[in-house]
């Protein structure tokens, strides 16, 4: 069957606002999910679980966080990392202190912590714009991991302030296994990322983006700023809260604060850049991307070559990597990996008669 | 032409606006009434921008007062002017760049959306009706600028002419009583300027909104308008009916120069 | 109160290092309209690269290591890497992307700065080195008999170089030919283009500049903590810096940083104590942060007013 929406005619302005217009986008979503949910838990191994799919699940949910501050309200942060640490540590405290506090609850309770965090920290966003707010964000960044690591309370004073993730229980039903967290992540991840697309293609989504584009123009029309940027922030830091959440409990299961460091913050960022800022599949693809290439350059280093390579030089090619990436990207493909897709899309709706 | 006017909408009372040290606007007066369409000239840097600015409250001038539908106030917020009724477009167009023909025509209608971030996120029963029926009003106003083969292209990839007009129809989905143009007619070819005064003069006649425009072409100012305002660095040199203020000779010494 | 002026300019010299950074920042800024983002690893690449060459420049010329040939040798080695990079950094990364909106630009530093801090470790390793200067780094013995105060002779030193910095630099750029053209370009690029400044050439010699100046920054700063890695983050604390002081302003750069030098000192001296200590590593920022709740442009910026 060709790709084609010829022939599919809208009716209503319902059919015309689908996150899927064409119906063969429809049906590869739907037979992607089904696969995602019923076939990877039977066929994929543990590695592939544990180090891949369950990673680039959380990294992609923190790079949608992102994405709705940096690519959809155009407000640079810097400190994602530390607002994962919140969401974190405040599922930690609430499964911790609350008898019988259920795990979805506590996520939902520590991506609301992220989200009072972040609204803290987005407020000098009504004052300032673009770079300048990018050291606010790294306030956010340095203030937060170092509260984390001084005050005991936050990790039920542990050394150094590390905490490990109690056991998660729902409804009778252990999360232990690998196969079981990735179910858990992908449908809490699947359920996340459909709220922030439906989001993004409604008033929502609309007054990001103008605010992104145009600011003043935007209040000439009626769009509050400070309102729109405190949402965005609030919203962005509570899915990066939830990241975190998962971060701790179905990837790691111990974390210490400064596991959550700048590093980390500029990871998520660079998922944005190659992925694509402005795009919620895109997070996925750049989380994808940044968590297989180290994978990549392993077996490349360790491969053919690899013997003669020290593990110091691969490091710093990974640095390297990553910063050619980023530039070339920014310059060849601003819109990044899923605008390729994007434009595969189109050329292939042409194909075979492009004129 | 008999037509109808109503009560004065917007009254500027000496007006005085200054940047650190610069006199933008002087002491300037005029009023606005109802169903108008009041032109403001005059030649480069004379403040008719920044006039606008004053009337929709991206400035806040230092001295003078606004009444607006009979309340009196010293500033507004621009998103205030916006809620009671006041659209406008830019002298440089300021479309949102990353967003579709249909996504900027449908933030204009921001204000009347009621629903919050949680009910789109659910995209579910009130918040679907919502954007659906807000979405029928905005088709209207594409038929009615006649831009229906563009509503999904994104803006930046408009030639400039249709993107004056994409502008026009952000701010008539506001559904104005007052709409402020700011030249809508800069850089077009004579039969874009005819589309353009063909819209602005329906919009003034089938919605009934008041309109001030600033427009550099005397001769669709002279055709359109039924008062002008001239300023001249900031300072108010003439007011009147069109006929008025063509044979002012003030207004003509600023736009021919004198030897003083 | 021995004690707190101990502290006080204490800070204030470990101030004149971030000044150092930022006024690199500062330069590109006005120049470019570039935020900079890689400077900090400017400065690492440049301290690296100099302690690199002064130990394998031995092996090829003969010269004893720590002699003033060896020395100089490799400072100009240094400076010319800092020139080719700043020159390649204008080329190839940031003249593709002129007219791009600045986080856009921003965010390709941040690329820039993982690529330079790879490269840096890629060439020269990443175990810590030490940086001898040949200045001690002991109390100036006057202050300490007659005052009774502990000031280090290197960080008193290190003052005096960056200050012979700044006014070298202010004059170059007050009375020479470029340094006219410098003003002119970081005042309305399309006007000095139209009246003959080549801003071409102009972003290259600025480019050359901040890195003469990361350059300098490294030595003093390599000298002072070793080379290492935590070098880039020390640098960071270069943009709370610009916050005070403004983006465009260099003696903005210079008063930011030892604003940001002593009050970090200071409070981590006599705040840190109530709460477990360690809040060097914040305080700049979140000073930034209100800072900038009550005055955006800085002490020295220009305020912006919108046109539409």
């Amino acid at each position: 069957m060709f790709y084609r929406e010829a022939g599919q005619f809208k009716a209503s302005y319902q059919a015309d606002s689908r996150i899927f217009p064409i119906r063969q986008d429809q049906i590869g979503f739907v037979a992607l999910m089904a696969f995602l949910f019923l076939v990877v838990p039977f066929i994929a191994n543990q590695y592939w679980l544990q180090a891949v799919l369950i990673p680039v699940l959380i990294f992609g949910l923190a790079a949608l966080g992102l994405n709705i501050l940096t690519g959809y309200a155009g407000q640079l942060s810097l400190g994602s990392a530390a607002f994962m640490a919140v969401g974190a540590f405040g599922t930690y405290n609430f499964m911790l202190r609350i008898d019988g506090m259920p795990f979805l609850v506590a996520i939902l309770l520590g991506g609301l912590c992220a989200a009072a965090v972040g609204i803290l920290f987005g407020l000098p966003s009504l004052r300032i714009k673009g770079f300048y707010l990018a050291v606010a964000t790294l306030a956010a960044q340095f203030f937060i991991v170092w509260v984390l690591v001084k005050f005991g309370w936050f990790s039920n004073y542990s050394s150094s302030g590390v905490i490990t993730a109690q056991r998660v229980n729902i409804l009778g039903i252990d999360f232990r296994s690998p196969e079981m967290k990735y179910l858990l992540t992908l449908t809490v991840v699947t359920v996340l990322a459909l709220l922030a697309k439906n989001m993004v293609r409604s008033s929502t989504g609309r007054k990001w983006m103008a605010v992104r584009d145009m600011d003043v123009a935007a209040e000439v029309i009626g769009i509050r700023l400070m309102r729109t940027k405190l949402q965005a922030f609030a919203i962005s830091s509570f899915y990066c809260g939830v990241a975190g959440a998962l971060y701790a409990y179905m990837y790691l299961g111990t974390v210490e604060p400064e596991g959550f460091n700048l590093d980390l913050s500029f990871k998520i960022l660079f998922m944005i850049i190659i992925g694509g800022v402005g795009s919620i599949m895109g997070s996925f693809i750049g989380a994808a991307f940044i968590v297989l290439l180290p994978v990549l350059l392993n077996v490349a280093f360790h491969g053919s070559i690899g013997a003669f390579v020290p593990a110091d030089l691969a490091s710093n090619m990974e640095l390297i990597i990553f910063g050619s990436l980023i530039i070339f990207f920014l310059i060849v493909e601003p819109h990044g990996l899923a605008r390729l897709w994007q434009l595969a899309k189109e050329k292939l709706r042409l194909w075979p008669f492009p004129h | 032409m008999a037509r109808q006017f109503g009560d004065v909408v917007i009254d500027l009372q000496n007006i005085s606006l200054r940047f650190g040290g610069v006199k933008a606007l002087t002491d300037i007066s005029f009023n606005v009434v109802e169903h108008e369409i009041r032109a403001i000239i005059g030649p480069n840097g004379a403040g008719k921008s920044s006039m606008l600015n004053v009337i929709n409250g991206v400035y806040h001038p230092q001295e003078g007062n606004i009444i607006f539908r009979g309340q009196q106030r010293q500033k507004m917020e621009p998103y205030e002017a916006a809620s009671q009724g006041i659209a406008r477009t830019f002298q440089n167009i300021a479309l949102f760049k990353g967003m579709s023909v249909l996504d900027n025509i449908m933030t204009g209608r921001n204000l009347m959306m009621k629903t919050s971030f949680l009910h789109h996120m659910l995209y579910w029963g009130k918040a679907q009706r919502e954007e659906i029926e807000h979405r029928k009003k905005v088709e209207e106003v594409i038929d009615f600028l006649e831009i229906q083969s563009i509503r999904k292209t994104p803006v930046g990839r408009l030639p400039y002419g249709l993107q004056k007009r994409v502008e026009l129809a952000r701010a008539l989905a506001a559904e104005p009583t007052l709409l402020l143009l700011d030249e809508p007619m800069a850089g077009m070819n004579v039969e874009e300027k005819q589309d353009m005064c063909r819209f602005i003069l329906d919009v003034n006649d089938q919605f009934g909104t008041t309109i001030v425009l600033i427009e550099h072409d005397m001769g669709v100012v002279m055709d359109i308008s039924d008062r002008v305002v001239v300023l001249d660095y900031g300072k108010k040199i003439g007011d009147g009916t069109p006929d008025e203020v063509k044979n002012d000779p003030k207004v003509i010494d600023a736009y021919l120069g004198t030897s003083h | 109160m021995t004690f707190f002026l101990e502290v006080l300019i204490g800070g204030l010299l470990s101030g004149v290092l971030y000044a150092l950074v930022a006024l690199g920042f500062v330069l590109i800024f006005k120049a470019s309209g570039v935020f900079n983002f890689a400077q900090g690893a400017m400065v690492f690449f440049a301290a690296l690269t100099f302690v690199g060459f002064t130990e394998v420049l031995p092996g090829w010329t003969g010269l004893a290591q720590g002699t003033a040939g060896n020395f100089w040798l490799a400072f100009i080695l240094a400076l010319s890497s800092m020139i080719v990079l700043g020159i390649a950094t204008e080329r190839v990364v940031l003249r593709p992307l002129v007219n791009q909106p600045p986080i856009t630009l921003f965010m390709v530093t941040i690329g820039l700065t993982f690529f330079i801090e790879g490269v840096a470790q890629g060439i020269w390793g990443s175990h810590v080195r030490g940086l001898n200067l040949g200045i001690e780094d002991v109390p100036v013995m006057f202050l300490l008999d007659n005052f009774d105060m502990i000031i280090s002779q290197f960080d008193l030193i290190a003052a005096g170089i960056a200050l012979v910095l700044f006014v070298t630099l202010a004059l170059l750029f007050q009375y020479t030919k470029v340094g006219r053209a410098l003003r002119a370009v970081a005042d309305d690029h399309q006007a000095a283009l139209s009246v003959g400044i080549p801003l071409k050439h102009i972003w290259a010699i600025v480019w050359s500049v901040a890195g003469f100046v990361a350059l300098i920054a490294g030595l003093i700063w390599g000298a002072r903590n070793g080379v290492q890695f935590a070098l880039t983050f020390t640098a960071l604390k270069a943009l709370p810096v610009l916050i005070l002081g403004g983006f465009t302003s260099v003696p903005g750069a210079i008063i930011g940083g030892l604003i940001i030098g002593a009050s970090e000192k200071l409070a981590e001296v006599y705040l840190g104590p109530f709460v477990g200590g360690g809040i060097e590593g914040w305080f700049p920022y979140i000073l930034a942060m209100l800072f900038l709740l009550v005055r955006p442009e800085g002490l020295f910026g220009e305020k912006h007013i919108d046109r539409v």
